[in-house]
């Protein structure tokens, strides 16, 4: 069944919808930044769903193989899965100073306490 | 040497960034961080000479001929914008010690030239690579850098500014990164010009549409153009002065180029224009942003902010001049690309001076300073004039090109929609001005004195460019005129 063939796609796209609502929906900013990771997580998973040749092994050259998976990709990816790291590890370490200057990690309660200190610099 | 130009262009501020850590100590880390940068400028103004002597510059990487390897592709459109990006870099760095050694701990002052090194390396990397990937990379190192530079600012908004930028500047770099993911899969390439000449074999699947719109809104949320420009206003405000200088000059434009990059060079006009609604969805949003933000900005109080909100309506007259579709329309873009850059970098290092002796960016603390901070307030009034476009200022030249490009196409009703929105320029540069020169300086507060010489030059030598390329247009017109032409070569 075509559905049932491409179904690692399937999940790409339920991960990807589910890492972004979380993002806008969660006002928490951990979560926001979960979400955001598991967004990035999906798009991880296409890039090595597409590289993947029916049939073909791990790309390292062997004489009893013909059919390799492409590389290219895998490369790619962990040059984005760095990246993905570098953001989450940034994230997480504002999110620990805004914890500290607001007292919270709510962004309602950030937000309110922005309103109020504009209301007094008024 | 000459050879290896292009990748020196990225290499120098990259490498220099953690010798930074290495040195150390503030004042011979300020030295070192100008040292570099200027280096950059000079060699972005050889490679203009170069490519201007022999055509498009070809660099691959290893000695890896491109489509294996990554090649580095300098034409004149990169050229010129690597000279508007280092260009302003030096000039903010020569303000820079003075500025944030009043608004940084010195413990953080080393870190910010590194971060800030590391942002013009990606700025410049994004500019020089020929490949799709690349630019991904370079991208998120420009921006990983700039969330914290902003964060660094004094007022705990800048971290909750930063942590807002770093979602949605995610959330863009990761639909660019769909978006060269799906063009990879139809083509098998990520070398720009191999993808130019491959996309059209596939063009008419949903593939490529889903990459092209994945791509687009990607970028769009990175150049901040209407309604995606909710990260930027914050960023700017609370950022510290110099970041904000450097940002609001730079990122965006850099941006802009990726877009025009994509829509010529590798999609094509043909297929950004024709296929899709492109042209009406950039015409329609350049229009709301240039009005809405507009209207925003005149109801700040905070004038960083105001000025922030008014960068968004520049980038709206930027798209539209892209959105008209036509060869003047586009050098009106670079045109105004170009001159954002200086009016801006003129105000925003202009209110450095003023963060620096007030202390304050709040429009009623800008009272009396007409009188107070002569020099400082006069550079706002100039930067300010070229925002509205007035002539003899370059905002005149990208505007008269803009409308010029707009009569040609006969679109006369937008034509007039520019000239109103200029008219809400008007608006929020008076009520700066009123304040600053009409109203007399608060009782209670000592005189202040004039912004230190290590900012005002900088500053003036900004100031001096507005008018300078208002009158001289040769340099800019010249060169867009010709970027222009070759976009629209290669379209055909």
């Amino acid at each position: 069944m075509n559905f049932l063939e491409q179904y690692n796609y399937w999940i790409v796209i339920v991960l990807m919808m589910s890492g972004f609502y979380i993002v806008i929906a969660h006002g928490n900013l951990i979560k926001k930044l979960i979400g955001l990771s598991i967004f990035q997580t999906s798009v991880f998973i296409m890039y090595i769903s597409m590289s993947k040749v029916i049939g073909g092994t791990a790309p390292i050259l062997n004489e009893a193989y013909e059919v390799y998976s492409n590389p290219l990709p895998h490369v790619l990816i962990l040059t984005a899965i760095v990246v993905g790291v570098a953001t989450t590890a940034l994230g997480l370490a504002l999110a620990v100073r805004i914890k500290e200057a607001y007292g919270s990690v709510e962004e309602d309660v950030i937000q309110e306490k922005d309103l109020q200190q504009e209301g007094s610099q008024e | 040497m000459i050879d290896h130009l292009p990748i020196l262009q990225v290499i120098v501020p990259l490498l220099a960034a953690p010798i930074c850590l290495i040195l150390r100590e503030a004042q011979l880390v300020r030295w070192f961080t100008l040292i570099a940068s200027v280096l950059a400028f000079v060699i972005s103004v050889l490679l203009l000479q170069q490519v201007q002597a022999h055509g498009t510059l070809i660099y691959s990487l290893g000695g890896w001929e491109a489509p294996i390897g990554i090649e580095y592709r300098i034409d004149q459109l990169n050229a010129y914008l690597l000279i508007l990006v280092t260009s302003i870099s030096s000039v903010a760095l020569l303000a820079a010690g003075t500025s944030l050694h009043k608004e940084l701990t010195e413990r953080k002052e080393t870190y910010f030239y590194v971060a800030y090194l590391l942002c013009l390396a990606g700025l410049l990397g994004i500019l020089t690579t020929g490949d799709a990937f690349n630019v991904f990379v370079f991208l998120e190192i420009s921006s990983l850098a700039s969330y914290t530079m902003i964060a660094m600012g004094r007022d705990r908004r800048a971290l909750w500014a930063s942590y807002q930028y770093l979602i949605m500047g995610t959330i863009g770099a990761t639909f660019i990164l769909i978006g060269i993911g799906m063009m990879y899969i139809m083509t098998g390439t990520l070398n720009m010009y191999d993808l130019a000449e491959r996309l059209p074999e596939v063009q008419q699947t949903k593939t490529v549409f889903t990459a092209f719109a994945f791509f687009m809104v990607g970028v769009c949320l990175k150049l901040a153009l209407f309604p995606l420009h909710l990260w930027l206003p914050n960023a700017y405000a609370y950022a510290p002065s110099i970041a904000t200088v450097f940002l609001a000059a730079t990122a965006t434009k850099v941006a802009i180029y990726v877009l025009l990059r994509f829509i010529f060079s590798v999609y094509g006009f043909e297929f950004s224009f024709s296929h899709l609604p492109l042209q009406e969805i950039l015409v329609a949003l350049g229009l709301m942003g240039i009005f809405a933000a507009s209207i925003v900005a005149i109801y700040q109080n905070n004038v960083k902010r105001l000025f922030a909100y008014s960068s968004v309506a520049q980038i709206g007259y930027m798209i539209l001049g892209l959105g008209i579709g036509s060869k003047t329309g586009l050098v009106a873009t670079l045109l105004h690309l170009f001159n954002h850059a200086l009016m801006k970098g003129a105000i925003f290092l202009a209110l450095a001076g003023v963060v620096y002796r007030v202390g304050s960016v709040n429009l009623k603390a800008f009272a009396g300073l007409g009188k107070q901070m002569p020099w400082t307030m006069a550079a706002i009034v100039v930067g300010g004039l070229s925002l509205i476009g007035v002539p003899l200022t370059v905002g005149f030249v990208s505007k008269w090109y803009l409308v010029l490009a707009l009569l040609e196409s006969n679109w006369w009703p937008i034509a007039i929609l520019v000239l109103l929105g200029s008219l809400l320029a008007v608006i929020y540069v008076w009520r700066l001005v009123e304040v600053a020169y009409f109203r007399p300086a608060m009782q209670d507060s000592a005189p202040y004195k004039e912004a230190p010489l290590m900012i005002l030059i900088p500053t003036w030598i900004l100031v001096l460019a507005n008018i300078y390329f208002g009158i001289d247009t040769s340099f800019t017109v010249g060169l867009s005129e010709q970027i222009s032409g070759s976009l629209f070569g290669v379209a055909k």
